[in-house]
């Protein structure tokens, strides 16, 4: 084994990834932990400043309920997910984060992120939950915040630290495993109770760049499945992982449309003008009750507009020329105001782009795209793994104390491992928290944590034999390469290992061409999907014969064993459910129908660490009374 | 190529107590070669062309050139980042320039108090979190019963 150091780091509570779900459990936590004479410790692979999927920045808040002001309650919330989600959410988790979340974006403000506001002081909407932002740095802010928490309650952040696996003694967490990504370090963090926030998915499925804009995918490439592994190999049961979520962007750069949808009130039409939210209106129907609600399902709206590319219609277009058009023809008369409001639009438009997909910019500018004069083009991207958003995977927690529901086993968002706790990407079936709902969710669940620690919590117990297994496991793929590497002129093809650049790609066509990536037009079957796993034998007796030459590539072998399991677990699932309920995100062929009556649950799965099996199963669905 | 250094303007932040693009960049991509004491991008095709780098470089010396798969070349997009404001320079394959400046913050770098100034409390095991119900604008926290 490589000369690596071990450093072990005691904490009461450990939180694993500082995106936002994390830096909110962080800056919740150390308020609680100094009042009790508690250490938190926060783990980052990157730098806390610019990591997690908002690393670039946001253009907007997508998630504010307005309560304060009377614009909204919890329980509209909880119906618009409903309605999202095709009937499938965790109703008393969307209701415990809609009703703190206004708390989180008010901290927000005082911390220095510009919210928009109008003439009165009231935040400008972007639309019914959304808030316009100057937010170039909203991760920088929010980081700041908790970084001003642990360091007032005597905690610590570590930076580069990756962490790989978790540590688990009957159903209990006691910590878990990584190394440094700078200089050879074990490290070893053993804690009362843990924190998983790490993120969704990208790069399971292959994306539609292949070359050297591979990593332009619309979320984050560093966004490994980290959660979902910790969780999976922890023993957790996990939810929705067949809920996957495909946005539609700007084609390529993935830039957003929120703003041309939004503000400028732009339709997306077909390469043969036909409006596809118009003319396959009719399609709607048989997505009952779901497809008939108000706003349409994300999925249904990216379905309708799939048929038309299924039918040879695309290219499919956002009429950028039109909305503008329409907006001179309102101001005809006021050739002055028209100039105004143009040079404000263009501004807010621009900006979206700017703060979050600097490339679209690239890409208009490189194109010489005028969007007065000419409409641009738009696509489905490739799946996700992002249950913050449209998606829905991640842990099954435990609810809210004070909702009377079946989903209660222990402290708030306590997965079913006793200590172990999952926010934002990493906890399940709470779709639609984005940033500031993930947010609210962390501080929720380090209050939670806290609580835990005070009432329950017990010294973790590691043998050090499993530590040093652990050790071995992690730091593998460098024994593998170091013992192999110069029987081959060229050190990248050799008989006794793959690269991380050669797996990740190995995941990926599996994923695509059986799962229902975008060369298969995002369609799967029974039969394509047991081909898959017939494929993921040879995948993951192949991930232990990963090589790294450096840390860089133990990095990227790691992210690919995460990632590995995210794909396990979502054909798994999509298996198991055997119906179509989310058109848009992906289509069961061979059961192309939506069945309320034996699939309007939750599909669930656990792996069991003790004997490396997976089982499947359902759970009911509790919905709000009178809601 | 996304992000990309400049020879000239490189000076691998040697007077900084470290490289600033190699401890910003979210994917881990940036290096400095110790030799030549220039910083590179070790894996273009995992660039998100964030402009992580772009933003913190003390000597400008990075820029993107925009992905090959689909970004034809000749244009740029610019930032330069204060610690109020950011400004953007968007040049055009054809020439053309737009400017935009946008605010990045409202209050000094380092200043932010987690508690926002809210009240605070000390009750463990109510649903109140810490600055609740205060930082919601409400007299309590909303509950069904």
């Amino acid at each position: 084994m490589p000369n690596f150091e071990t450093v072990e780091v005691n904490a009461d509570l450990l939180i694993v990834g500082a995106g936002f779900g994390a830096c909110g459990a962080a800056t919740e936590a150390a308020y609680w932990a100094k009042k009790n004479g508690l250490k938190v410790v926060m783990v980052d692979k990157a730098a806390t400043d610019r990591s997690g999927a908002v690393a670039m920045g946001l253009s907007a808040i997508n998630q504010y309920v307005g309560i304060r002001d009377g614009e909204n309650t919890a329980e509209d919330y909880v119906r618009y997910v409903r309605q999202d989600l095709m009937g499938i959410s965790r109703e008393d988790l969307v209701y415990n984060i809609a009703r703190h979340v206004d708390s989180t974006v008010h901290l927000f403000e005082k911390w220095g992120l510009k919210i928009w506001t109008d003439e009165e002081g009231k935040y400008v909407h972007e639309g019914r939950w959304q808030l316009m932002i100057n937010g170039e740095s909203y991760k920088i802010i929010i980081a700041e915040a908790a970084k001003n928490a642990l360091a007032d309650a005597g905690g610590e952040l570590y930076e580069r630290v990756f962490i790989c696996e978790p540590i688990v003694e009957n159903n209990k967490i006691m910590g878990a495993v990584g190394f440094s990504t700078r200089e050879n370090k074990f490290y070893v963090f053993k804690a009362k109770a843990t924190i998983i926030g790490a993120g969704g998915a990208v790069h399971v499925f292959r994306p539609r760049s292949v070359g050297e804009g591979f990593g332009r995918s619309w979320y984050p490439p560093f966004n490994t499945g980290s959660s979902a592994y910790f969780t999976i190999r922890a023993g957790a049961e996990m939810t929705c992982q067949e809920v996957r979520f495909i946005p539609v962007r700007f084609k390529d750069a993935y830039g957003p449309v929120g703003a041309w949808f939004l503000l400028f009130k732009s339709r997306a039409v077909s390469a043969g003008g036909g409006e596809y939210m118009a003319v396959r209106k009719d399609e709607l129907n048989n997505w009952a009750p779901y497809g008939l609600a108000k706003p349409i399902p994300a999925n249904l709206r990216n379905y309708l507009g799939m048929l038309d590319v299924d039918s040879g219609l695309g290219p499919l277009y956002m009429e950028t020329q039109e909305a503008i058009g329409k907006l001179a023809e309102a101001y005809k008369d006021d050739p002055k105001a028209f100039k105004k409001k143009m040079k404000e639009l263009e501004a807010e438009a621009w900006e979206d782009f700017l703060d979050m997909t600097i490339s679209q910019a690239h890409l208009w500018a490189a194109q010489n795209i005028k969007p007065e004069e000419k409409h641009s083009e738009i696509a489905a991207c490739e799946p996700y793994f992002i249950g913050s958003h449209s998606g829905a995977s991640g842990a099954w927690v435990s609810g809210p104390e004070d909702l009377d529901t079946p989903y209660k086993w222990g402290y708030v968002n306590m997965t079913t491992v006793d200590g172990l706790f999952a926010v934002g990407d990493a906890s399940g079936a709470s779709s639609h928290k984005f940033s500031s709902g993930s947010h609210a969710e962390g501080r929720i669940a380090g209050k939670s944590a806290i609580k835990y620690i005070v009432e329950k919590g017990q010294e973790p117990k590691v043998d050090s034999a499993k530590v040093e297994a652990l050790k071995k496991r992690v730091l593998a793929p460098l024994d593998l390469y170091e013992k192999h590497c110069n029987e081959t002129t060229a050190p990248e093809i050799n008989a006794n290992y793959i690269l991380p650049q050669q797996f990740i790609h190995r995941l990926q066509k599996i994923m695509d061409e059986y799962a229902g990536g975008v060369t298969s037009a995002f369609k799967t079957s029974k039969a394509l999907l047991d081909r898959a796993t017939e494929l993921f034998v040879y995948l993951k007796e192949d991930s232990a014969k990963m090589g790294a030459k450096d840390l860089y590539q133990l990095e990227r072998c790691w992210e690919n064993m995460h990632r590995m399991w995210q794909g396990e677990a979502h054909v798994r699932t999509m298996l198991f459910r055997e119906e179509t309920r989310w058109p848009g995100y992906y289509f069961r062929a061979d059961k192309p129908k939506m069945d309320e009556k034996n699939w309007c649950c939750f599909a669930n799965c656990r792996w069991d660490p003790a004997k490396s099996e997976w089982s499947m199963f359902k759970r009911d669905v509790w919905t709000m009374p009178g809601v | 190529m996304p992000s990309y250094v400049i020879t000239e303007k490189c000076d691998g932040c040697k007077g900084q107590d470290k490289t600033a693009c190699m401890y910003i960049c979210p994917n881990d991509l940036m290096v400095l070669d110790k030799e030549k004491m220039k910083a590179y991008n070790r894996d273009p095709a995992m660039c998100w062309e964030c402009q992580c780098c772009v933003k913190i470089c003390p000597q400008q010396a990075m820029d993107v050139r925009g992905y090959a798969d689909f970004i034809p070349l000749g244009a740029s997009v610019v930032p330069m980042r204060g610690s109020q404001d950011i400004m953007w320079t968007v040049k055009f394959r054809d020439g053309s320039i737009k400017r935009f400046k946008f605010p990045i913050r409202t209050t000094e770098e380092g200043t932010a108090d987690p508690l926002g100034g809210y009240p605070a409390h000390d009750d463990l095991k109510s649903e109140a979190l810490a600055t609740e119900p205060a930082s919601l604008g409400l007299d309590a926290v909303p509950t069904r019963k």
